[in-house]
């Protein structure tokens, strides 16, 4: 994908909205297309967070293993959200395993580049925070919904 | 319509071949049980013969409701989830959680079951009539909807994008599954399904039902939001189309009380200066806000 075309998906991804035209260009240096086939892992609970991933297409399914009950989809994130933001918080390891869906295309940046980018440039780092603040707030809504089981 | 009776009544066989003479909406209609079918484990549909009393053919509007009476039980609201233009029978989706829908969930076909109605206002098929369509719904809530459903994929060049969200405890927990399926592939309208428990089979999303939001696009200038389902989870999806620029007047719900007399007259459903039986079950959202926002005690 030319960097045009990198600039074509973040004008398309609600993540990237409200991005300056030079962080847009910053971040369009440092972006890697990716796909995922159905089943593949994307991140492994445990391991080094190394990269932050957009999803453009398909579905991420975040896993959580327990003894007795196996393997425990806990959330699905699609297109227009982010996988995680363990690259972020240390110590940088993933929660949760990451497994595609569906085929999966996305964006992602390698991890250490992008907090590089973020400690020298606090603008960028305060609204790429921003908007992962909105994340969690959001997810953390819908956890503490899902707990409530408001459908009993 | 819960008044005592007496071992006499209770003996009384209800009778099927005597039309009345006068209407009264609070005389239920004795009818017979067409068709029971399970839907999930503890909700199942009863389709019914339609009312032939005074000679009228039965219709309703897509949101209003019945008063089903159970013989020897008691009666209930509950809102029709067929097809308002199918005139054969009377469907309703019933999840089985009080004595009352425990009794009507034995019910087979050929048992006799009153009902008056239908009852209540409807969802603004109108209004919405040109732009796009978003229902979102959670649990036994898409019963309700189901009706806008048919009318809308009946009617589908008079409405832009129509997008149903749906939410349930788990994918056991969803109804309608084939119907689903089949509208999932229709490729006209956005179906996306949401659970809140999953196992790795599953192969939609999990989580709020909000959560499908990102994932669908609308015009918020043009667009109408219906929604039913815990209050909980419409206050929440009120939220989102709130962020997406859906203005509160074009935002419609519909609310569940305890709802006995249905015409307005007992209070049981009072909803500030409302009776949610006879101005609602479905509100413009604008409408109700000042009550809606307030905490029961």
């Amino acid at each position: 994908m030319t960097e045009q075309g990198v600039l074509g998906a973040f004008a398309s991804h609600a993540f990237l909205s409200g991005l300056s035209e030079r962080h847009r260009m910053l971040l369009a240096s440092g972006a890697r297309p990716f796909t995922a086939a159905p089943g593949e892992l994307l991140a492994q609970e445990g391991e080094t967070a190394k990269t932050f991933d957009l999803i453009q297409a398909g579905h991420v399914a975040l896993d959580l293993h327990t003894p007795d009950r196996g393997v425990v989809p806990i959330q699905t994130v699609g297109p227009g959200e982010i996988v995680g933001w363990s690259w972020l918080v240390p110590p940088h390891r993933w929660q949760f395993d990451c497994r595609a869906g569906d085929p999966v295309q996305g964006l992602a940046f390698d991890a250490e580049w992008l907090r590089e980018k973020c400690e020298q440039d606090h603008e960028l780092g305060y609204h790429l925070l921003k908007q992962l603040v909105a994340v969690i707030a959001n997810r953390l809504a819908a956890t503490r919904l899902q707990l409530l089981d408001i459908y009993k | 319509m819960h008044g005592k009776t007496n071992d006499k009544d209770r003996n009384v066989t209800p009778t099927l071949d005597k039309p009345r003479e006068q209407f009264s909406p609070m005389l239920p209609t004795v009818v017979r049980v067409r068709d029971f079918r399970m839907e999930t484990h503890d909700t199942f549909t009863l389709a019914l013969d339609p009312p032939t009393a005074l000679g009228t053919t039965y219709s309703f509007l897509p949101g209003q409701f019945n008063m089903l009476y159970g013989f020897g039980l008691g009666e209930v609201p509950i809102s029709m989830s067929g097809d308002p233009a199918e005139t054969g029978s009377v469907v309703h989706t019933i999840r089985a959680v009080g004595s009352v829908t425990r009794g009507l969930a034995k019910l087979r076909p050929g048992d006799p079951i009153g009902m008056r109605g239908p009852f209540g206002s409807s969802w603004p098929l109108e209004a919405a009539r040109g732009g796009d369509v978003v229902l979102v719904t959670g649990g036994i809530g898409l019963a309700p909807l189901r009706p806008v459903l048919y009318h809308l994929l009946r009617h589908r060049d008079d409405y832009g994008r129509v997008a149903l969200l749906y939410g349930a405890r788990s994918s056991g927990d969803l109804l309608y599954r084939k119907e689903l399926q089949a509208w999932q592939s229709r490729g006209d309208f956005q179906v996306l399904l949401t659970v809140d428990r999953a196992d790795p089979s599953w192969r939609e999303s999990i989580g709020l039902v909000t959560a499908l939001f990102p994932r669908i696009n609308f015009d918020p200038q043009r667009t109408v939001g219906m929604m039913c389902g815990p209050e909980v989870m419409m206050r929440f999806t009120l939220g989102e189309f709130e962020k997406r620029g859906v203005a509160a007047d074009r935002l419609y719900l519909s609310l569940e009380r305890n709802m006995q007399c249905a015409v307005g007259f007992c209070g049981h459903c009072q909803f500030g200066p409302n009776f949610v039986c006879m101005n609602g079950p479905v509100f413009r959202h604008d409408r109700i806000k000042a009550f809606f926002d307030v905490r029961e005690a």
